[in-house]
């Protein structure tokens, strides 16, 4: 297996001990993209770039990029729209900044990117993201067969290059929040086996911070062990995203939750962190709060000590994420004859079933709830074959749980909001923890 | 800490409503269509859900199928004062739909608290009602309650 310039640049630092931080940072206009990656390279970290294209791109309505770039509101796209900039202005862009110590992943979130791909590999970019699951439920309107169908197609025409372009599964993210570990780790290392069935074996797998360290690094302990056991010849490595749901809104809270997303990745052994920025509560950040980020992040994770990485590598309690993780791989697989099949054919009978989620290919029967320690944990499992713990007479006399309200889903979402920002915002009267 | 409550309504509900809740076609985030929903469906209202990304003329037919009391548009990824007011001048140019109720909100731009200077533009485009979040949940659901309700109170009752 051949490793493209992405994973060498990662795999070198983690050898020598160093966590790569990567932002997610994207701009409509060239001029802005280019000095954004310039700071990014510039920062005093061990960083990778980010181009996070723009919305209209991730739906390949490319003409409405175009038509924001041709009247001047290039500045008001949400990311970089790389179709439109075209590939010859992306080439250019790129050839100034990136190199073997900086490689550049673009970032999208598109359910069918295969028009986006070809831009992508023939401008030279070294990696990008996603997955026929991972950007299909939680994103877009296509049918999951169709995201499947289009995304073999993506996944072999980055196989088919000289140099690999590397692709990491978004999995382990899905909805950002409210979803178990052992369904991130399970689609995740899914993803991996789906990339892997069209040809690539230069991959990583993600998992985003939840509601609780401990249950954390069990979720990123057993996303290891099941990448050994089922992709061990592929290249992998793992990206940890500092938690992706409701942030913290005042500057310290989010150091906090970043600071606590940076020892996590070095406590579980993960080599690459995208992290956040103290601006996330509120608006897409500016380049120089991104850059503060990233050294942040990279600070904190140098001052993690070996003897602290191996009291970590036991200090969790086995609450069975592994075992469940690996059945819903071993039973999804037995949907279909090739992993995309397994994967329509498992979502469709609510086998794999990602709680919250509206897309029409989803059951949406399943439901997650925090646990009064923040770990999250099934309410109902749907037609899922997971154990959901012994319900609780409710308050009212009912029997079982009650259906979560709106004022219950806005509870549980804030949870890491309001445990990062309680010294920020709460009196030390009224502050209690727990 | 509590972080699960049950809250009971016990308001009576006399005049339930229909909604369709919707995202905008470039917005894929679906917490704030999920808690919207919880919202109106707490208030006995009816919620048919189109998810994110709908595609302006999917939200026109759904509109058509289900003829909702209002169309609550809700986008946070900052396209929204682009995307909501193409929405909203397609809909209105349909004879079938230009007296439709729609309101939209979220994070409507990507300029924090200067995202107020797309409403109005939003409101004149035809638009009945423009939150923007950081005003909070009170006006829309002020809209919400004061709504008629397109249907009868028979045929509610059938």
């Amino acid at each position: 297996m051949t490793r493209g310039r992405f994973s060498r640049m990662v795999h070198g630092a983690a050898a020598e001990g160093r966590l790569v931080v990567q932002p997610r940072m994207g701009f409509g206009e060239v001029a802005r993209m280019k000095e954004g990656l310039a700071a990014v390279r510039g920062a005093r970290a061990t960083s990778v770039g980010t181009i996070t294209v723009d919305s209209y791109t991730r739906v390949n309505d490319h003409d409405s990029a175009r038509r924001a770039l041709a009247s001047g509101n290039g500045a008001d796209l949400n990311g970089f729209p790389v179709v439109a900039h075209g590939v010859d202005t992306t080439r250019a862009m790129l050839a100034d900044l990136t190199g073997p110590d900086f490689p550049v992943q673009a970032r999208h979130g598109s359910a069918e990117p295969y028009e986006l791909f070809e831009a992508l590999a023939e401008a030279g970019m070294d990696a990008t993201e996603g997955g026929p699951v991972s950007y299909c439920l939680p994103y877009s309107r296509v049918p999951l067969s169709q995201a499947v169908s289009a995304w073999a197609s993506c996944c072999q025409l980055l196989a088919g290059l000289d140099e690999p372009v590397h692709l990491e599964s978004f999995g382990g993210c899905m909805l950002g929040q409210l979803c178990p570990p052992s369904l991130l780790v399970a689609l995740s290392v899914l993803e991996g086996l789906f990339f892997r069935e069209h040809g690539l074996t230069d991959i990583s797998l993600s998992y985003a911070q939840q509601t609780n360290q401990e249950q954390d690094l069990e979720a990123l302990a057993a996303l290891r062990t099941l990448a050994t056991q089922w992709l061990g010849d592929t290249d992998w490595h793992v990206v940890l995203y500092t938690y992706m749901g409701v942030f913290p809104r005042t500057p310290i809270g989010a150091l906090r939750i970043l600071e606590e997303s940076a020892r996590l990745a070095v406590l579980s052994g993960t080599e690459r962190l995208i992290v956040k920025t103290s601006a996330e509560a509120y608006r897409i950040p500016t380049i120089p709060e991104n850059v503060d980020a990233l050294e942040f992040a990279g600070a904190v994770a140098d001052s993690v000590t070996a003897e602290q990485v191996e009291a970590a590598a036991g200090g969790f309690r086995d609450t069975g994420i592994l075992e469940e993780a690996e059945m819903l791989i071993r039973t999804t697989l037995g949907f279909g004859d090739t992993v995309g099949a397994a994967l329509v054919g498992a979502f469709a009978r609510g086998h794999l079933d990602v709680p919250y989620c509206l897309h029409r290919d989803n059951a949406n029967r399943a439901r997650a709830e925090l646990d009064p320690y923040g770990r999250l944990r099934w309410s109902q499992s749907g037609l899922m074959p997971v154990p959901v713990p012994v319900a609780v007479p409710a308050s009212d006399g009912d029997a079982g749980r009650p259906r979560v309200t709106a004022r219950g889903l806005v509870s549980m979402l804030g949870y890491n909001e309001r445990r990062f920002d309680l010294e920020q915002l709460v009196g030390s009267g009224t502050r209690r923890i727990g | 800490m509590t972080t699960l409550q049950s809250t009971h309504y016990s308001e009576p509900l006399v005049r339930p409503k229909k909604f369709i809740v919707s995202s905008v076609s470039s917005d894929a985030h679906m917490w704030n269509l999920v808690f919207l929903q919880l919202v109106l469906e707490e208030q006995g209202h009816e919620v048919v859900n189109l998810g994110a990304c709908v595609p302006d003329d999917v939200i026109a037919e759904e509109c058509r199928r289900v003829k909702p009391d209002a169309l609550v548009v809700s986008t946070v990824n900052g396209h929204g004062h682009i995307d909501g007011l193409r929405l909203i001048q397609k809909l209105r140019a349909e004879s079938d739909l230009a007296d439709l109720r729609v309101v939209i909100g979220g994070k409507l731009g990507i300029r924090g608290h200067d995202n107020v200077a797309f409403q109005e533009q939003l409101v004149s485009a035809g638009y009945d009602g423009v939150f923007e979040s950081e005003a909070g949940l009170d006006e829309f659901e002020r809209f919400v309650r004061i709504l008629e309700p397109r249907r009868t109170l028979a045929e509610v009752a059938a």
